[in-house]
């Protein structure tokens, strides 16, 4: 009682579950060739040197990275300030305050300025600041980064905020304790784990940003010795030596990206472990 | 076990039926003949295992990956779970009707209903149309919807839609129909409808239906089997289970003392 | 503190309506049609650069989506559940790589590669389309379009997953219990109902696509033309700014870049309102704004 079609299905099915794994594969294997490469040629050039010294002069082998790793970190750390407490108090009120047109439009609007080109962040931070300043700064660095860190915090606050059951704040309000003070204390207090992995995964986002921090930090061969210098970074400087003639600089590119996507990776991988006890992922 | 003496008729003969979810036993060596052409309700309290059995005549437990099944069950004397038999095929011959109607969204009430027709080869529009007419007429939805086939199937009323689901399940001929709890979502009118439905189509058709509602059981069915935590109380006559049941179990259930 | 947002995007607004200020008068509307990109003469026009953003997102879609939606599509219906987690969390970590890091392997692993073997090959096969004619360099449009592609897979392939997921199972039931094999349940019941999500999620792509800055610049090869072949160079209105940006003399030749950012910022607002629609109409749950 077959259908006559029967086997012509049967190999559709199969077919199509072969394809789509082979697409499966295809996706994950620029991964692969990444990790590969870079380990490859990168992590041969990672030495004590690459941590300690500056750049060499153009031309001349040798030297390291120091400025540039020192340098990414003075930039997230100044983004930090600058985006998690109006990222995070943000996302409070869009979870907590506030009438629901309002939020609605704010909600839009953070998605909004989550889809703007990096580059052109950086080129209003430019106008803004680096044009009145005269002068190319980490602090404009540091600021363009934590301008695009807010939308990004605000929105995954909100949502972690969100998840908390609406049962611990009518319990904490029935006892009579004052709002701000419940939100403080008894929800930020559950979601702390959340607000921290988005965190994290924004700081880890803008940490390989590269297009904004052209018009902005600029980049620098030497150290920065206060804010309103340009400051190197991981990203500008493996930009800037991939697309310049010098072998020896091309090695320290590959050298700096491995160090830059080991960063990045441990804090996904890591904050991807802490919440794992917290939320079964279910498939 | 109780069985039913009338099974030189029978559509299905369930023979041990066990089924394991994990370590958990939802059904317990369950042997059962079903009769063809006729109705028979399969009645119990919630989690007693109707459900889960309905969907191992179909076997539709198998998306389950936890799910095991033992024992055996045949379909007009084959084997609907041997190693050469393809769940797909097994589902062609015994169509299902679920508790929430479910038509296909994006589809009209015609593609709804010629879809399983479709997937099978059909080609010809003459035949599809002639069976969609046919099985609409067997809905008893034909009437309500003949001038507007190609509609979308959502825009039907709950009634509607849940009898569209039958339509659909008839158009590829089943032997048998399962319908589990169908009318559970629907008004008393709908419902009411349902049942009419049912009792129209056993001369055609075999028809299993799982209910909670014993009224609904008693009005519609010709034999009921009764579950109790997985296993199979009793099964008869569906006057005699509601009248004179052989089991205090049943007695009890049947009256009203719990369930 | 939740207001910052609006006061970010008038801030935004505003800075490059400033910045292209200068641009916007001399040349007006003029400034989109024109291909001529002469910073010398002080003469500029977008087409190239609005060609070159078009063409490349063009093509890393036309990579990108078929290959996306298949993966979607494996991950939540076909395969073997051990499988799953492993290859999400690849997908996801691919989404973390950074755009420079990809493009440094774009530079030096590739382009090489590309110019050696596949466009060879491409050359051969399909030559006769205009496409596919002419000599390469390796850091060409194709490129361009291939490294993107790259770059917005991991964002289609999860947003695609969670519209998959978010089809109700009672849907996938009914065709199941009509008889229909794993694929067909697949595509009668989980694909036309996801239909408007899966496109959003291609919107959202898209608008990825458009604004991808440093990948495209290291292997597009930074020469604004219009031409029919994907194997020679182009450039992107981002890649433009970011490759002549902090050389720009004078006041029209910054100002021209910041027209050149607004009509890019316009594009991806655009594209991307359009993804948040289509997505927000369509799943329930709230989609995961993606970076």
């Amino acid at each position: 009682m077959t259908a006559p079609n029967h086997n012509w299905r049967k190999f559709k099915n199969v077919f199509m579950q072969t394809l789509t794994f082979v697409c499966a594969i295809l996706v994950v294997t620029p991964l692969l060739l990444v990790f590969y490469h870079l380990i490859k040629e990168g992590f041969s050039s990672i030495n004590l040197a690459f941590f300690t010294q500056l750049p060499k002069p153009e031309g001349e082998t040798g030297g390291g990275m120091s400025n540039a790793i020192v340098g990414t970190f003075v930039l997230l750390a100044q983004a930090a300030v600058i985006g998690v407490p109006v990222g995070v108090l943000g996302g409070v009120f869009l979870s907590e305050y506030g009438g629901t047109k309002l939020n609605w439009w704010i909600r839009f609007a953070a998605d909004i300025l989550n889809g703007v080109p990096s580059i052109t962040w950086g080129i209003v931070v430019w106008g803004l600041l680096v044009v009145p300043m005269h002068t190319y700064s980490a602090l404009a660095g540091g600021v363009v980064l934590g301008l695009m860190m807010i939308p990004l915090v605000m929105r995954t606050t909100e949502e972690v905020l969100q998840l908390v059951p609406g049962g611990y704040r009518e319990a904490a309000l029935a006892l009579g304790i004052a709002k701000w003070r419940t939100i403080v204390q008894i929800v930020i207090r559950t979601a702390l784990k959340g607000i921290v992995t988005g965190v994290l995964l924004a700081l880890a986002r803008v940490a390989g940003e590269t297009a904004p921090l052209i018009f902005t930090a600029l980049g620098n061969e030497n150290w920065a010795h206060n804010l309103t210098q340009p400051i190197a970074a991981m990203p500008l400087q493996i930009f800037a030596y991939a697309i310049g003639p010098y072998n020896d600089q091309h090695r320290q590119a590959w050298a700096g990206a491995f160090v830059l996507l080991v960063l990045v990776l441990s804090i996904n991988i890591g904050v991807r472990f802490l919440t794992r006890d917290r939320f079964q992922q279910k498939v | 076990m109780a069985t039913d003496p009338n099974n030189s008729a029978a559509a299905l003969t369930v023979r041990n039926l066990s089924v394991f979810f994990g370590k958990n036993a939802a059904v317990k060596n369950v042997s059962l003949d079903i009769t063809a052409k006729a109705v028979t309700a399969i009645i119990g309290p919630s989690g007693c295992g109707k459900s889960t059995f309905l969907r191992a005549i179909n076997r539709m437990h198998e998306l389950n990956p936890d799910a095991r099944m033992e024992g055996e069950i045949k379909l007009f004397g084959d084997d609907i779970y041997s190693r050469t038999v393809e769940s797909v095929t097994v589902r062609r011959r015994i169509g299902m009707v679920f508790q929430k109607s479910n038509p296909f969204p994006t589809m009209s009430i015609f593609e709804n209903v010629t879809v399983g027709l479709r997937l099978n080869g059909m080609r010809d529009r003459k035949m599809l149309a002639e069976r969609t007419e046919e099985s609409l007429r067997m809905a008893a939805l034909w009437d309500e919807v003949k001038d507007r086939l190609n509609a979308p199937a959502i825009s039907l009323s709950g009634g509607q839609q849940q009898r569209l689901c039958i339509a659909r399940a008839l158009a590829v001929q089943p032997e048998v129909l399962l319908m589990d709890e169908p009318a559970s979502a629907l008004d008393p009118l709908a419902t009411a409808k349902i049942e009419d439905l049912i009792v129209s189509l056993k001369k055609d058709y075999t028809i299993v239906i799982v209910t909670h509602n014993m009224q609904q059981a008693a009005r519609a069915s010709d034999f009921t089997a009764f579950f109790y935590l997985g296993e199979l109380v009793e099964c008869g006559p569906t006057p005699k289970i509601f009248t004179s049941p052989a089991q205090k179990r049943t007695e009890d259930y049947v009256t009203g003392r719990f369930g | 503190m939740a207001l910052a947002v609006f006061a970010l995007i008038a801030l935004i607004g505003f800075e490059l309506f400033r910045g292209s200020h200068l641009a916007l008068q001399k040349f007006g509307w003029h400034f989109l049609v024109s291909s001529d990109w002469d910073p010398v003469n002080d003469i500029y026009g977008a087409l190239p650069f609005i060609f070159g953003t078009l063409v490349s997102s063009a093509i890393a879609l036309v990579i990108a989506v078929p290959i996306s939606i298949a993966t979607a599509v494996y991950l939540t219906e076909l395969a073997p559940l051990q499988v799953r987690q492993p290859l999400i969390m690849f997908i996801e970590l691919l989404a973390a790589v950074p755009s420079v890091i990809l493009g440094l392997w774009g530079i030096f692993v590739m382009v090489p590669w590309l110019h050696l073997h596949l466009f060879p090959a491409l050359r051969t096969t399909l030559g006769f389309l205009p496409l596919f004619q002419g000599p390469d360099y390796g850091y060409c449009m194709l490129a361009a379009g291939i490294i993107v592609a790259i770059m917005i897979i991991p964002i289609i392939t999860s947003v695609s997953r969670e519209i998959l997921r978010s089809v109700p199972g009672l849907q996938r039931e009914a065709a199941y219990a009509l008889g229909a094999t794993r694929w067909e349940v697949t595509r009668i019941a989980v694909l036309s109902y996801a239909k408007k999500g899966l496109f959003g999620a291609v919107i959202l792509g898209l608008g990825r696509a458009l604004g991808e800055t440093m990948a495209v610049t290291m292997v597009i090869g930074n020469i604004p033309q219009i031409v029919a072949s994907l194997f020679k160079p182009g450039a992107t209105l981002a890649s433009v700014i970011a490759n002549e940006f902090n050389e720009a003399t004078g006041d029209l030749y910054p100002s021209a870049l910041f027209e050149l950012g607004l009509v890019l910022l316009g594009l991806t607002v655009i594209v991307n309102i359009l993804a948040q629609l289509l997505l927000k109409t369509f799943a329930g749950p709230s989609v995961k704004p993606q970076h």
